[in-house]
């Protein structure tokens, strides 16, 4: 009996002859088996950056916010530049798991733990940068609305802000709930395998008590599913509160109404990108290419495309409002500070131009897409380019202010700044390495509810059924006849 | 809490399952539950259960966040400190429309989540009693509550023939109670289950 039908058109999802007993045995076992040597060098390598980033951090905090080459023009830098990329960056994993979700959408199962929890860890990196752009972080709980006893003092409502502390804790907290709902039965399976006492501890511990009854099951898929549909609604908020940081502002080059979808689509796009960095190492190392397969790899590299061409629209579009509003300080950035190639930051712009709009259109290509070097070295590029767009938008505003007497020589960042950027990379990494060695990276009871769809063997199975049917329908109807 | 006798079955397929929870029903059996390794989408059904409202405490809680973001907002603003922002009204609707929106899912999330673990019993440190160890990994457990004039020789065979692959007789309680994985707390005497 088949439960659900699905075309025999569709590439199947999970490759390999698979049981169900065999998918919990290869997500399984890199949880079960010692770290590889690759692992340990890895790990090392990102403790080291984390450390480096701390050391950065502590200087900040010590010497004030003078330790980052900011200056008097330009007072947003490298700092806000890494945060609205870091945020970006875990769009995808939110996509990916709640708006395919509701689309129902069979091939998210593949990616979507990895991806989710490469979210959270973005969030986290990116959190950090406007809190300790404060400069006096140890303020930092001034932003929380709560009757203190500094006078009827609260927090202002009406700035965008104030919108991001709640927009980003709001995501934060969404976004872990989440995972780790969907991560209980998972850890319910690794802790029945277990052999030795700390391991069943400890993931008895994380399974909270997980059994797989119906009537919880039931209960988890309505919680997933209104999840689901709260998060993709705060997807989208998310980054159109980060924009409004911009937006709302009277600064040439921020001030547009096109902000907000132009950032979400920017979000996805550079999101999407490091999911297929993250998720061609995984497939790589774990050997799981049977659940991330070149199927999987060509779905996301259609996202990429997809949100790359909205990207390049908004650019474009910004360009053309620059000139048609005849506004001369609009046409000065737009123009001059931008896409005028020797301008101070040219370069920025044509770099964001050249890996952002034009390189990701090699993705029309089927064979292209399906491609994993190309998508891999895509991948970087993207993330690349989405990095030189926040800075572009942000430093191209700045540099060139209604004061030309204010006006700065050039803005560089000072190794400080660039080590707190790769201390978040390091702490990135650091998370990402402890998930990939102790979680289920792969979602192993969602893997088996498609296993029996869109499982290569039980498609074949079908398309046999089918056959005889087809057959036996023409062996009639010529009797009949 | 007085232990409680099932007689458990463990199927291999849900394909195998369906059709034997719906025989075990009209022979007048009393399913206590069906443990699976991933959601069975229409089991809760064919075990007649009802609809879980889980959502609807969603909504609520979500019209709370509204509320309370909204009620907060408007105090703060044009009771409690009414502060001149550049000349913009006290009471400045439209501004507050991304946190209000923020608050009402950061209460919905947190509240049913809270609300699903409470339901179900799970937290931390809670160890269930478990009917088989593959429930988890492959294998569909069902476990029948025998009462006082169930013939368990009888259910056993009577499984064994809808197409139940391993059939044992098991004590449990059926509540919950807090205990340890790594503790080997033998609360029932477990027939030898061939793995």
């Amino acid at each position: 009996m088949h439960l659900k039908y699905e075309s025999q058109l569709r590439e199947p999802l999970v490759t390999g002859n698979k049981d169900y007993h065999q998918v919990t045995e290869d997500i399984c076992r890199p949880i079960e088996a010692k770290p590889t040597k690759l692992w340990y060098v890895g790990f090392f390598i990102a403790v080291a950056l984390l450390m480096f980033g701390v050391y950065s951090v502590y200087r900040e905090v010590v010497y004030g916010i003078g330790e980052w080459n900011l200056n008097k023009t330009i007072g947003w830098g490298w700092d806000i530049t890494n945060f609205v990329w870091w945020v970006g960056i875990g769009h995808a994993g939110t996509l990916i798991s709640a708006i395919l979700l509701l689309f129902r959408q069979g091939w998210r199962t593949g990616v979507n733990r990895a991806a989710e929890a490469m979210t959270i860890f973005a969030v986290m990196c990116a959190g950090q940068f406007p809190i300790f752009h404060m400069g006096r972080v140890w303020m930092a709980f001034f932003v929380l609305p709560y009757p203190n006893t500094r006078g009827p003092l609260w927090v202002n409502f009406n700035s965008p802000l104030l919108w991001d502390v709640f927009a980003i804790s709001t995501y934060f907290t969404v976004s872990l709930l989440f995972w780790y709902s969907g991560l209980l039965p998972d850890f319910a399976t690794v802790r029945d395998r277990a052999k030795t006492k700390l391991r069943k501890l400890l993931y008895g511990v994380a399974a909270f008590g997980w059994t797989g009854s119906t009537k919880h099951w039931q209960r988890h898929e309505s919680l997933s599913l209104v999840l689901a549909g709260l998060s993709t609604p705060l997807v989208l908020s998310v980054h159109t509160i980060v924009s409004f940081d911009f937006a709302t502002s009277v600064i040439p080059g921020w001030h547009t109404t096109i902000f907000p979808p132009y950032f979400v689509a920017g979000a996805v796009f550079s999101g999407f990108a490091m999911v297929q960095s993250l998720m061609l190492i995984l497939r790589k190392v774990f050997t799981i290419e049977d659940y991330i397969t070149v199927g999987h790899i060509e779905a996301m590299n259609k996202v990429i495309v997809l949100t790359g061409s909205i990207v390049g629209v908004a650019y474009l579009t910004e360009l053309f409002m620059g000139w048609y509003s005849q506004n001369k300080y609009e046409g000065y950035t737009f123009w001059y500070s931008r896409a005028y190639l020797f301008s101070p930051y040219g370069w920025s712009y044509w770099g964001m131009m050249a890996c952002n709009v034009l390189s990701p259109q090699i993705f029309w290509f089927r064979k292209m897409r399906r491609n994993l070097f190309v998508t891999f070295f895509m991948s970087i590029i993207v993330n690349i380019g989405m990095w030189f767009e926040r800075f572009v938008i942000i430093v191209t505003s700045l540099y060139r202010d209604y004061l030309p007497s204010s006006w700065s020589v050039y803005y560089s960042p000072s190794t400080w700044e660039i080590g707190f950027y790769l201390g978040t990379f390091g702490l990135f990494f650091t998370c990402f390495f402890l998930f990939a060695k102790y979680f289920p990276v792969i979602a192993i009871a969602e893997i088996k509810y498609v296993l029996k769809t869109s499982g290569d063997n039980y498609k074949q199975t079908v398309e046999k059924e089918e056959k005889m049917e087809v057959e036996e329908f023409v062996h009639e109807y010529a009797h009949a006849h | 809490m007085a232990k409680k006798k099932f007689v458990v079955g463990a199927f291999s397929d849900e394909a195998v399952l369906f059709p034997a929870v719906k025989k075990i029903r009209t022979a007048g059996y009393k399913i206590q539950d069906v443990y699976t390794p991933f959601p069975v989408h229409g089991l809760d059904h064919a075990l007649g259960m009802r609809e879980t409202s889980l959502h609807t405490a969603g909504f609520i809680y979500g019209i709370t966040g509204t509320t309370t973001a909204l009620s907060c907002m408007s105090w703060i603003f044009t009771r409690d400190w009414p502060l001149n922002i550049g000349g913009k009204p006290h009471f400045a609707l439209p501004a507050w429309v991304p946190i209000t929106f923020e608050l009402t899912v950061l209460f919905a999330a947190v509240g049913m989540v809270l609300t699903f673990c409470y339901l179900c019993q799970l937290a931390p440190f809670v160890k269930k009693h478990h009917f088989h160890v593959r429930a988890t990994d492959d294998l569909f457990i069902m476990a029948i509550e025998c009462t006082d004039k169930t013939n368990t020789d009888e259910l056993q065979a009577f499984l064994s023939s809808t197409g139940a692959t391993e059939v044992n007789v098991q004590e449990a309680e059926p509540g919950w109670w807090y205990g340890r994985y790594d503790k080997e707390q033998q609360l029932i005497v477990e027939p030898t289950a061939v793995a």
